[in-house]
């Protein structure tokens, strides 16, 4: 089962809910897919064992073949291509923009003279690693760059299915966040309850039942806040998972890096609690569909 | 087309383009290049202009990059606008216009300020990329 665990803005305690969840679970393996700031690993401070590049292929023009033809800026959806024709005797050139490249090949695929060919850009690291018996993944997007969907893709090519998978994904509502939660059996998302929470909350609702994965809520710093997150998911009848009321000992193990779980045992029976939440919830969403 | 009010010295044959809020060329200059509303294309040889809409205003990411492919492809000389971020500068400059930044006030005027040599050329771009983008 894939579990991945996502939230509308960032600083709501996604990661400390996806760590502590790993880290009271048996047979695990744990994805960091927020790219751009992983810190799972600061957390958990597996033994790094495998490093590999993350690469994207992005098009290089063989100018001797290019006639200027203007069709691989055409055809690129990203806007990464400008073509400046020949003009006054002066040759043209093809100018590539390899930060707002995509890698989906289109370009060269479709180039009538063969022009383009692809070489692999690196954007950023994948390092696996391990923790006791439990598996460790993440990426890493090399500063400056602004493509973390491959990067999340590339991590998520580790995915084994005979472990219980937990995917730390970036917060937010864009693109790289549904890349990692694509094919996911179960997203948890976790909120606060304020206004700024309901409402990204809100956002990342919407993004989920586009995409069809069964969720729930985990609200963190439960006790603090208003009621509106929690009338919310009453009124759309989104289960709530688990409250995390606001405690020092969190926020102080938080801020030394160590998960909460490994400091004050009896929070594990509640991140098992938590996933028990999320089979009987996932069981019952899958009988509904095989009637 | 419209018809313009411009004196032009004979002979003097160039396509403007100046970025613009609006179609015509009372409107003001939109110091904005890739994400500008209109741009405005000024034929000083038989002094009409065109106006078009930036459609690439629109667009998450290379804005700048389609902008300046239009005014390349419009076989323009030299661009008046406001700022002009890196990517947009690479694709104007690689065709060889040439760019004048700073620009304000109508779009008329700029013209009348171009003739005139009162602007000098910027060979760097004078924003960063993202410039102009709306804010979230
Ligand atoms: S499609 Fe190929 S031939 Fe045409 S401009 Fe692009 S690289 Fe050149
Ligand atoms: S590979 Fe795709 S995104 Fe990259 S330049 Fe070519 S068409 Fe554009």
């Amino acid at each position: 089962m894939i579990i991945s665990i996502a939230s509308g803005k960032g600083g709501t305690g996604k990661t400390t809910v996806a760590v502590n969840l790993a880290l009271s679970l048996q047979n695990v393996q744990i994805l960091d897919c927020d790219v751009e700031e992983p810190n799972a690993h600061i957390f958990l401070k597996p033994k790094i064992i495998g490093e590999k590049k993350a690469v994207i292929p992005v098009p290089e023009i063989d100018e001797a073949k290019c006639d200027y033809c203007g069709k691989c800026r055409e055809v690129c959806a990203y806007h990464a291509i400008a073509v400046v024709p020949a003009n006054d005797g002066k040759k043209g050139s093809v100018l590539i923009f390899p930060h707002l490249c995509h890698g989906c090949g289109a370009c060269s695929l479709l180039c009538p003279k063969g022009a383009i060919k692809e070489i692999d850009k690196e954007i950023g690291i994948i390092e696996t690693g391990e923790k006791e018996n439990m598996m460790f993944v993440h990426g890493r997007l090399n500063v400056g760059e602004a493509m973390s969907p491959p990067v999340i893709r590339q991590v998520k090519k580790h995915i084994n299915l005979s472990k219980t998978v937990i995917i730390d994904a970036p917060p937010g509502t864009s693109c790289p966040v549904i890349t990692a939660v694509k094919g996911s059996d179960f997203c948890v998302l976790v909120t606060e309850p304020t206004p700024f929470g309901l409402n990204d909350l809100i956002l990342a609702v919407e993004v989920l039942r586009k995409i069809e994965i069964p969720f729930g809520v985990v609200i963190n710093r439960a006790d603090i806040g208003d009621g509106n997150v929690e009338d919310y998911c009453e009124k759309e009848n989104i289960p709530i998972l688990m409250k995390i009321p606001f405690s020092k000992e969190i926020a102080v193990s938080y801020s030394e890096g160590i998960p909460v779980v490994e400091r004050d045992i009896s929070y594990q029976d509640k991140f098992i609690n938590l996933y028990l939440n999320i089979c009987g919830i996932k069981n019952e969403a899958d009988s509904c569909r095989k009637r | 087309m419209g018809k313009e009010e411009v004196a032009i010295k004979e002979g003097d044959n160039m396509k403007l383009c100046i970025t613009s809020e609006g179609k015509t060329l009372d409107a003001k200059v939109d110091p904005r290049f890739g994400r500008c509303q209109n741009f405005i294309f000024f034929d000083t040889d038989i002094g009409n202009f065109e106006a078009c809409e930036n459609a690439n205003a629109q667009f998450q990411g290379g804005a700048g990059i389609q902008s300046g492919q239009l005014v390349v492809s419009k076989g323009v000389k030299a661009v008046l606008t406001g700022n002009v971020g890196p990517n947009a500068h690479q694709v104007l400059s690689a065709a060889g216009v040439s760019v004048f930044t700073g620009v304000s006030g109508t779009v008329k005027e700029a013209v009348e300020n171009y003739k005139n040599g009162k602007y000098k050329s910027a060979d760097a771009p004078n924003v960063g990329s993202k410039f102009g983008m709306p804010n979230k």
